[in-house]
């Protein structure tokens, strides 16, 4: 039997980037408001102490930062016809878990996507002609341009710091930056950070070639920084220990470094943390939500009402909280019809690793985001017509560690073990880099998100069940950049070079990348999306739902600059709403 | 604000269990950390093993030291601790695969993509696949156990359990290969506060300078050999019996 509490103006599920941003927001707006987290509580003093936080055993491999597949995994199949199994252990991909949620152990690539990422549909059909899209594709423009996000992008950028070199400045290229990329509204607020060896010999090779690298935007911050929240962060010392850890230096922006010191002081807000939101409660119409339900650590039930009510987990768990309560139509692949579940995507990876006869590139200094990119064949900036594929990549030399369980590379065709493996490892991890390619997905009619009938979380409830394989146009794709990253790597001076493809199924076991978007996705039409340009739902007007989730196909960059400037455009739409509650958009 | 009882307990890799958290906590008008507050790992040190009998302990040693032998390189698996690692790991959440998805039915021919799809724990594929190891051995080498095989004997048998050619009885000789070799890495390359990576022998023979935290000094000096001596999270041994750092 749940217990009722006193109701609160704004109830957020999830207390990492996006539901922190809006919480703060929402609060200095003297609105009252109430995070719930199933996670922990973590702070960098304690929890990413610099002592304990880098270990790599205890954080990369045992994955403690992450929700355990225990409390809630997603089951799996490459398609319809086979029979999905649960995700035992991570490994593909790791959803955080906790207060700071992903923001916390991510990378901090922080990148904004093309202008034409946000109408490919268009674009690709009235440059190219309908024949290049791929079969069976569902992608869709999204239902905001980039012109509209970039003051947004602009504020999530200075909120968190982020270390670059402005490429285009309202129209005027800039020397040292992204030639390519979208006119922005002035400068990131910090310089880049230094570039190491290997960025040093791709620059060059790069610039050789008349392509068009710089330093990848970064929030492993360059400089001291204090943001417009008032939060202070410190100079990233290049310690190798950002994906999969907290920063004990206060160097990576995250909801614990950027929002949560701030947040916490704010009289109207309260976080609860382990707390399992397990329903979005609607009232008797299906088009208001009442507010949340939630189960605490002792197994109590709770019922948590709010005018309003902020879907902020990570983006694969927000779409099964709907799909549990009842909010959208689900998605059938077979008849094509319903929102909840469709377009999901993901990121592809391909590259080449160069291995140099000679060169000390020091893997261990690194940070998350150091690396040197290049958006040549990224988006549309290239010549799709020869190729027969929709999408890009960026193409980046990077090192984000050197941490020796997972990374101590050898070359190609070295025994596993035994004294040729030790010594193979013991010469070569100095002198090895790598070039990759990080890929856009499309959408398809066949890779969707749907509730499993089998297997069940610890509550009782249906898993989420995850039907995805790549498809011809990406393995096409991911395979013609390998090849460019491969020139550059011998432009590099790479003695030898192994080529890395989309090859077999896509498979849960390696991890590849925690960049699951869609199933939410926010367009024009209720028809083809859960969520209007606002990120509201079409059907209960008093929800919003943040996150990756609401990407109708996914581009060639890491998602969370997009996410975040989608939470400041959603505010706005938050701000109208709550002048005048109803549908932002009329169906 | 109530504490959780998380915060008295020990990091995750450790021996000891580990609770998610006891109770759910309220948060509001200061972050609620404590100054000289944080969950460091037990650090480990030789002992009995805890879960190996002297016989398991006798085949994994045997196969970490054919896995990563001790050569003109420097220690390998075997003397680096690698198998006091493995013990003191099993015996841990990891050892019984605690923070996993574990709930049936498990299929009997899952698709490779789908990966670990085992109802065995750590626990039972070292028990059960050693015995199966053992048995195998004791009735195609005369009655000898692994450890009781030569260099060579052992590392064939190696390569066709990493292949999954040899037939144990009664268990898949690929999934034990997999354990130990997983096992092995870890052990010979964490932090050597988990009880292996033993005077940093695995951080040494790569380069890897450890816990040191701070490589600004390396990236305003590109291609050039880095030169201190690797730091694990207790420091290292010359900070603590006098020598210069």
């Amino acid at each position: 039997m749940s217990r009722r509490l006193p109701a609160k103006d704004v109830v957020i599920v999830g207390l990492g980037w996006t539901g922190s941003i809006l919480a703060l927001e929402l609060a200095r707006l003297g609105l009252d408001v109430v995070a719930i987290e199933r996670g922990p509580w973590r702070d960098t003093a304690a929890d990413f102490n610099i002592g304990t936080a880098p270990d790599e055993l205890r954080y990369a491999v045992r994955q403690e930062l992450f929700l355990r597949p225990k409390q809630e995994s997603i089951t799996m199949r490459n398609n319809t016809t086979q029979t999905a199994l649960p995700i035992r252990k991570w490994g593909s991909f790791l959803p955080g878990n906790g207060v700071g949620g992903a923001g916390t152990h991510w990378n901090g690539q922080t990148w904004r996507f093309l202008p034409d990422d946000f109408r490919i549909r268009s674009h690709m059909i009235e440059r190219y002609g309908a024949a290049i899209m791929p079969k069976d594709n569902t992608i869709q423009d999204w239902p905001v341009s980039y012109a509209e996000l970039e003051p947004y992008y602009d504020r999530f950028e200075y909120m968190a710091g982020i270390s670059g070199k402005a490429g285009n400045i309202k129209g005027q290229i800039q020397p040292g930056g992204n030639a390519l990329e979208g006119p922005r509204a002035r400068d990131y607020p910090t310089p880049p950070l230094r570039q190491g060896y290997a960025q040093e010999l791709f620059t060059k090779a790069a610039t050789e070639k008349g392509l068009h690298p710089f330093p990848r935007p970064s929030a492993n911050l360059s400089n001291a920084y204090t943001n417009p929240y008032g939060c202070s962060m410190g100079p990233c010392t290049y310690c190798g220990f950002c994906e999969w850890f907290g920063c004990a230096n206060y160097s990576k922006a995250s909801p614990q470094t950027c929002v949560l010191p701030a947040l916490v002081r704010e009289p109207t807000f309260e976080a609860r943390t382990d707390c399992e939101v397990t329903k979005v409660n609607l009232a008797a119409d299906g088009k208001t939500a009442t507010g949340v339900t939630y189960v605490d650590l002792h197994g109590q039930e709770w019922e948590q009402p709010a005018s309003l009510v902020l879907v902020c987990a990570f983006s694969l768990f927000n779409v099964r909280l709907l799909l549990l309560s009842g909010i959208g139509k689900p998605y059938d692949p077979n008849t094509n019809e319903g929102v909840v579940g469709r377009n999901y995507a993901y990121q592809t990876g391909s590259g080449s690793t160069a291995f140099f006869e000679d060169a000390k590139f020091n893997p261990f200094a690194a940070a998350g985001s150091l690396g040197a990119a290049l958006d040549d064949y990224n988006s549309d900036n290239f010549d799709h017509a020869p190729h027969g594929f929709v999408g890009g990549a960026s193409i980046t030399a990077a090192y984000t560690n050197g941490r020796p369980i997972n990374y101590h590379p050898t070359p190609p065709g070295t025994p596993t073990w035994g004294s040729a493996w030790k010594k193979a490892v013991h010469e070569t991890y100095q002198r090895v880099t790598s070039v990759g390619a990080q890929g856009s997905v499309m959408s398809y009619r066949g890779n969707y998100l749907d509730l499993d009938p089998t297997y069940k979380d610890p509550l009782g409830r249906p898993l989420m069940r995850m039907t995805f394989d790549y498809q011809d146009n990406e393995r096409k794709m991911a395979g013609f950049m390998a090849d460019r990253c491969d020139e550059i790597a011998k432009a590099m001076g790479a003695k030898q070079t192994q080529v890395k493809k989309l090859v077999g199924p896509w498979s849960v076991v390696p991890y590849q990348t925690t960049h699951n978007t869609g199933g939410a996705v926010m367009g024009n039409d209720p028809k083809t999306s859960v969520l209007n340009r606002y990120l509201q739902s079409w059907d209960v007007s008093n929800v919003f739902v943040m996150g990756a989730s609401a990407f109708p196909q996914n581009a060639g960059y890491n998602p969370t600059g997009t996410v975040g400037a989608l939470t400041y455009w959603a505010l706005e739409g938050i701000k109208t709403y709550l002048k005048s509650p109803g549908p932002l958009v009329q169906a | 604000m109530t504490r959780s009882t998380r915060r008295q307990l020990l990091s995750a890799t450790a021996f000891l269990a580990f609770a998610n958290s006891a109770c759910a906590r309220t948060v509001s008008g200061s972050l609620p950390w404590q100054p000289n507050e944080a969950y460091p790992p037990s650090p480990l040190h030789p002992g009995p093993y805890l879960f190996f009998s002297p016989t398991e302990a006798a085949a994994v040693d045997a196969m970490v030291a054919r896995l990563i032998p001790t050569d003109d390189l420097g220690p390998g698996a075997k003397d680096a601790g690698v198998t006091f690692f493995i013990d003191r790991q099993l015996t841990g959440p990891y050892g019984g695969h605690d923070w996993l998805y574990m709930q049936g039915p498990f299929s009997a021919n899952p698709l490779p993509s789908q990966g670990l799809q085992s109802e065995l724990t750590p626990r039972q594929q070292y028990r059960l696949g050693l015995a199966a190891l053992s048995s195998y051995c004791k009735t195609t080498f005369n009655g000898r156990g692994f450890a009781e095989l030569s260099g060579d004997e052992q590392d064939k048998l190696l390569a066709g359990m990493e292949k999954g050619d040899v037939k144990l009885p009664g268990f898949e000789s690929r999934m034990l290969f997999q354990a130990v070799y997983a096992n092995t890495m870890e052990g010979f390359f964490a932090d050597p506060i988990y009880g292996g990576n033993r005077d940093m022998a695995g951080w040494k023979l790569v380069g890897f300078p450890g816990v040191r935290y701070d490589y600004r000094d390396v990236i305003a000096k590109p291609n050039q050999a880095y030169t201190l001596p690797p730091v694990g999270m207790q420091g290292r041994p010359a900070w603590t019996v006098g020598e210069k750092p």
